[in-house]
């Protein structure tokens, strides 16, 4: 530590940069996106993507309906491949290697980034099985290590205290709000380096958000979080930087308080200011 | 000035009521000529048959004597087809709906394959009789045992039960799909711990159906040669055999000769009866007790 430490002193006053650009810091990208299109068919739906997301951090994606922001943060664990008609051009680096490659195998990739969905979606096991689904998928099958897993990840969640009495009982008998936080630990379960987040708390009542909104500033010390939401608030309080996706394209993005506070374009300002959206 | 004249409205209020009523027994009467029907079937055969279902009945082997004739051995041929029917077509059924649904990718291939499908299902049993007959019985050269009535059977149902294993595959909601993708599953993990769990009270449904339909088919087995003669009780599948529809139906074209055949023929329909109102409540029950948990 001490001789880099001494090291970067030294370059900072051989080249006495007035403005060490703070959000590259020490920081490292997790994900690089570079010049991604996407077409659904003919629908051009993603247009010259451009974007750095880096460790540790949350990031939110804000934007109206239909901006892509959905259709991006699926791309980035290659869900959206799901729908047949989808064309990709472009490279989306994850940890320095292009998940786009044909020779990525997709499965390894969801390992890596877990996923958080819109509407809650527990299976309809018990609360273990849900949570232990993702270990006994990658070959985990010694009872002892699951249990620490499924505790370990509920407690992550911050649910273990409602649900410990009651592992073995249908994940359907739980709260909407306590659906996603089981989901959550459920996608912690495989203990990933990235969450992605799809409107998580769009179905969720003002209670649970929060709880899932505290939660998410929790998970950041260990994870790094992209969050797609509608809730313009929300981005503002929980995360670090947001992009502003419109019709395809990214308009603006940047620290999130000078995003909501002082934004470079004139479009990102009337969305956030609700004049549009 | 009004659109609606309240005195004509008063006046045809009468015959619009009357029409009502008469909609109302013409759908009643259509409904009650099915019933009516069946009611009349069941009386007569309970009325012909019931006095000769007795332990003798369905413990005797087949025989000339219509006192001492019995029907173990269609009951046993039954089974015994039943324990060809039933994994064949669940294994190609099921194994037939998961690739349409999961792997083909949806195009011209698959909508060929799937009109096909549907008209199999209404292709008559006769020209499965025929199927059967030329390439298990004859081009195999098994001739007319268990196995090859049991696959011609088989292919009969397949694409009934192909059909309802596919509507429960696809009503399996893709956000279960989904979180076990997003989780790094396989489609193959997917499929065997995600979809298969969930649709699998609806493909059981329709395989038991399918089966009870399987049960009381007469025709395929008569075209594929099922003797009328005595023979030994089936011990396996590889042993000549007969089933209770067939056994129904050559008593029903001999009753000519001896009378007391139409009272065996009623007997071994009730016997079919039960065993098919069995086979439904089970389908019924398993349908019922899994449609909660989702």
């Amino acid at each position: 530590m001490m001789p880099a430490l001494a090291e970067n002193n030294k370059i900072q006053v051989f080249t006495s940069m007035e403005e060490a650009p703070k959000n590259v810091s020490t920081k490292k990208v997790v994900y690089d996106t570079k010049d991604l299109n996407l077409w659904y068919g003919d629908d051009h739906a993603l247009k010259n993507i451009n974007l750095s997301i880096y460790e540790n951090e949350v990031t939110a994606i804000i934007g109206p309906s239909g901006c892509g922001k959905s259709t991006y943060i699926k791309t980035l664990n290659r869900m959206v491949e799901l729908i047949p008609v989808v064309r990709i051009s472009g490279e989306i680096l994850y940890r320095e290697r292009n998940i786009l490659d044909r020779t990525y195998k997709v499965e390894d990739l969801r390992t890596k980034v877990g996923m958080v969905f819109q509407k809650p979606n527990p299976f309809p096991k018990s609360i273990y099985e849900n949570v232990a689904y993702g270990p006994k998928i990658h070959g985990i099958r010694d009872k002892k290590t699951l249990d620490e897993i499924v505790e370990k990840s509920l407690k992550g969640a911050a649910i273990w205290n409602e649900v410990k009495d009651r592992l073995n009982e249908n994940a359907y008998g739980l709260s909407g709000g306590q659906q996603q936080r089981l989901c959550i630990a459920r996608a912690l379960a495989i203990e990933p380096d990235v969450i992605l987040m799809d409107e998580p708390t769009s179905a969720l009542d003002p209670i649970s958000t929060l709880k899932v909104e505290e939660l998410v500033q929790e998970l950041k010390k260990e994870f790094s979080i992209i969050i797609v939401t509608h809730n313009m608030q929300q981005a503002a309080r929980i995360s670090d930087k947001t992009a502003f996706f419109l019709s395809g394209e990214v308009v603006e993005f940047a620290q999130t308080d000078k995003i909501f506070s002082n934004p470079s374009d004139k479009r990102t300002e009337d969305y956030i200011t609700g004049r549009f959206g | 000035m009004k659109y609606i004249d309240t005195n004509l409205v008063q006046k045809k209020m009468g015959s619009r009521l009357l029409r009502n009523k008469l909609a109302k027994l013409f759908f009643m009467l259509a409904t009650l000529f099915g019933l009516l029907v069946l009611v009349i079937l069941i009386y007569r055969v309970i009325r012909d048959g019931a006095a000769w279902i007795d332990f003798d009945f369905i413990n005797n082997k087949l025989s000339t004597d219509p006192e001492r004739a019995g029907i173990m051995g269609a009951i046993l041929g039954t089974l015994w087809l039943m324990l060809v029917v039933a994994p064949v077509t669940m294994i190609l059924g099921i194994g037939t709906a998961i690739y349409l649904e999961e792997y083909a990718k949806k195009g011209k291939l698959q909508a060929l394959i799937q009109t096909n499908i549907s008209n199999l299902a209404g292709v008559p049993s006769v020209v499965f009789g025929l199927l059967g007959l030329t390439v298990f019985v004859r081009g195999m050269d098994l001739g007319n045992i268990v196995l090859a009535g049991g696959l011609t059977m088989a292919l009969l149902v397949l694409p009934v039960v192909v059909v309802a294993a596919q509507e429960a595959i696809r009503a399996v909601p893709g956000f279960l799909r989904e979180a076990s993708y997003g989780m790094g599953a396989t489609k193959w993990q997917t499929i065997k711990n995600v979809v298969l769990p969930a649709s699998l009270p609806g493909i059981l449904t329709g395989t038991i159906l399918a089966l009870s339909r399987a049960i009381g088919e007469t025709a395929p087995l008569v075209v594929i040669g099922i003797p009328a003669l005595l023979i030994p009780l089936p011990d396996g599948i590889f042993d000549k055999f007969t089933i209770l529809p067939v056994q129904i139906y050559y008593w029903t074209l001999d009753s000519a000769l001896v009378a007391e055949y139409t009272n065996l023929a009623a007997a071994t329909i009730v016997i079919l009866l039960v065993v098919l109102f069995l086979m439904n409540s089970v389908a019924i029950f398993i349908r019922n007790k899994f449609q909660q948990r989702l």
